[in-house]
């Protein structure tokens, strides 16, 4: 990187070696080895990848991962905008609890997340048994895709939002209800325009690792062919069955989403930087 | 502001109450009842049963195992974390947004894609994967494959809490110590881990936690060998699997209770953090996606 010379001069010395550890570490860890996916699927060539990564049940799997995640990311989004605003703007017992409890779903490892929506959820489980007899399966349906993927985002859309309505000044709402807004006026014209970037941040956020989520889901999807099989599970179905370039080739087509949708983040962040200001 | 009355300021009681409740609700729903779920049903047979669970030998090598991975992956981060963002946060130069997106990656790598990239490269079908069975190196299927793994997953927790706080404090402190004569390892150990100890902290926490629970990539690399190669999270998946619920729960509610302790260590250290320094909107979560 012949464009590293052109840093400013500093007294503060390393930066040759930490910048140098940086890459190497970066490379050997993280770029290499993803390089080895887009390496590998050139072996079936363009006619292979595309008849794989086209083939029915893989697009019935892109179908469910998409929506289910979609779907989940949409009610993040509103029920995140919700608890973002109950937490900074009201008081009430058990507040700085809950705060802390929203970050659980980081913390809980998706495996035990998984098995936990399940004993919830299944036809005798918790509340499955109740919803049951009025004809609602939620486990070992798509609907179980959807709730597992509810709760590893969650919290995306709260801390995205949370820090923005922190800093919103309260001059902005006294000066529209001064100039006669009412509360309704006041909330959709003067505070969601800066809440926008925030909560789209989120939403893509909690998407994106919607999509790649895996842990929690396959306890509770009940991966069935065609129905309730999100990609992620393809791939391990391809790499069981030893066909290595097949998985590598759904593989890359899920990464190429993902840094398509790391782009938009980028963006929008760089959105609600300059709004901001 | 938020006492006022004023119904131009505030919503009116009644309105309030209901978004706390909806919130609430919501919160409930999907938070608080997994976690009651996997305590129950851990102990659904009694705390004998629970204990007995917990006391398997397979039950504690994969415990063994978890502890292995996060002991050789998160101080391998936590370096890597403090080196990268002295780079970043204390010297200008061109590419640095480019080199903070790569770092983040990982986060939007499907974890069941970064066990995948392993198995290429070091699987029987891999790259390196003739010479490593000629010199009878177990990569794959084997604690180093799962070690990598976990490496890989937990790969910005670090970094990405320093970086930001790390350019918030800026170069002065370390400039004035260099120029009254500190050496670089000095002004580093004196100055600035002080300074970003908190943050540190932070990073390292939510690296553990990630290290210890990580499913799906271990999952593509472990090989499943019971007392071998298989985590903690993975043992839940085996018991789960054979029907073994009782057990199945009671290791998911040790991995339960680290959360939990994870989640209070890191309030404490946000809490603290604050206090010590105007830290505050900085250390609030990622905003990346994380575990």
């Amino acid at each position: 990187m012949a464009t590293l010379a052109l840093r400013r001069r500093s007294v503060i010395p390393g930066f040759g070696i930490t910048i140098g550890f940086t890459l190497l570490y970066l490379s050997l860890i993280i770029l290499i080895p993803l390089s080895a996916t887009f390496i590998k699927s050139t072996q079936l060539g363009w006619g292979g990848f595309w008849t794989t990564v086209t083939a029915p049940r893989v697009v019935a799997s892109y179908k469910l991962s998409f929506g289910a995640s979609f779907l989940a990311a949409a009610i993040n989004l509103v029920f995140g905008m919700l608890v973002a605003w109950v937490l900074v703007r009201y008081r009430f017992p058990g507040r700085r609890l809950i705060d802390a409890l929203v970050d659980l779903p980081f913390a809980l490892p998706t495996a035990v997340a998984g098995i936990a929506l399940t004993a919830i959820y299944a036809p005798n489980g918790w509340l499955g048994q109740y919803l049951e007899p009025l004809g609602i399966k939620v486990a070992f349906t798509p609907t179980g895709v959807l709730v597992a993927l509810i709760f590893i985002g969650l919290p995306f859309v709260v801390r995205t939002v949370q820090p923005v309505l922190q800093e919103l000044k309260p001059e902005l709402e006294e000066a529209a209800a001064s100039l006669g807004a009412s509360r309704r006026q006041t909330i959709f014209r003067v505070l969601m325009p800066s809440l926008w970037p925030a909560l789209l941040t989120g939403f893509a956020l909690a998407f994106a690792r919607a999509l790649g989520e895996y842990g929690s889901v396959i306890f509770i999807a009940g991966n069935m062919p065609m129905v309730s099989e999100i990609t992620p599970l393809l791939i391990i179905t391809k790499l069981e069955q030893y066909d290595y370039a097949g998985a590598t080739a759904i593989a890359v087509a899920m990464l190429v989403i993902s840094f398509l949708l790391l782009l938009i983040i980028n963006l929008l962040q760089w959105w609600g930087r300059h709004r901001h200001q | 502001m938020n006492t006022t009355t004023s119904p131009t300021l505030n919503e009116p009681a009644w309105f309030r109450r209901l978004l706390i409740g909806a919130g609430l609700a919501f919160l409930g729903l999907f938070l608080a009842l997994p976690l009651a779920a996997v305590l129950t049903e851990a102990l659904r047979q009694g705390v004998g049963a629970y204990l007995v669970a917990l006391q398997e030998p397979v039950a504690l090598a994969a415990i063994k195992l978890t502890l292995i991975a996060a002991g050789i992956a998160v101080p391998l981060n936590l370096i890597f974390g403090v080196t990268a963002a002295w780079a970043i946060a204390k010297f200008e130069f061109r590419g640095k947004s480019l080199l903070i997106t790569l770092i983040d990656l990982p986060f939007s790598v499907s974890p069941v894609i970064a066990g995948l990239i392993y198995v290429l490269i070091f699987g029987a079908q891999g790259w390196f994967g003739q010479y490593l069975f000629e010199n009878d190196i177990k990569v794959i299927f084997a604690v180093p494959g799962i070690v990598l793994a976990t490496v890989f997953v937990t790969f910005p927790f670090v970094a990405r809490e320093l970086i930001p706080v790390m350019e918030e404090q800026g170069t002065a402190e370390e400039e004035a110590a260099l120029t009254l004569g500190a050496s670089g390892w000095q002004t580093f150990w004196r100055v600035t881990l002080p300074n970003i100890k908190w943050g540190l902290l932070y990073g390292v926490i939510l690296c553990n936690a990630r290290a210890m629970g990580e499913f799906g990539a271990v999952s593509v690399v472990s090989g499943h060998i019971r007392g071998e190669t298989n985590t903690l999270p993975l043992h839940v998946e085996i018991l789960y699997n054979e029907y073994n619920f009782v057990a199945a729960f009671a290791c998911a509610s040790l991995l339960a209770l680290l959360a939990l302790v994870t989640l209070a260590a890191k309030s404490f250290v946000e809490w603290r953090g604050q206090a010590q320094r105007a830290l505050a909107p900085i250390a609030l979560p990622a905003v990346q996606p994380s575990t």
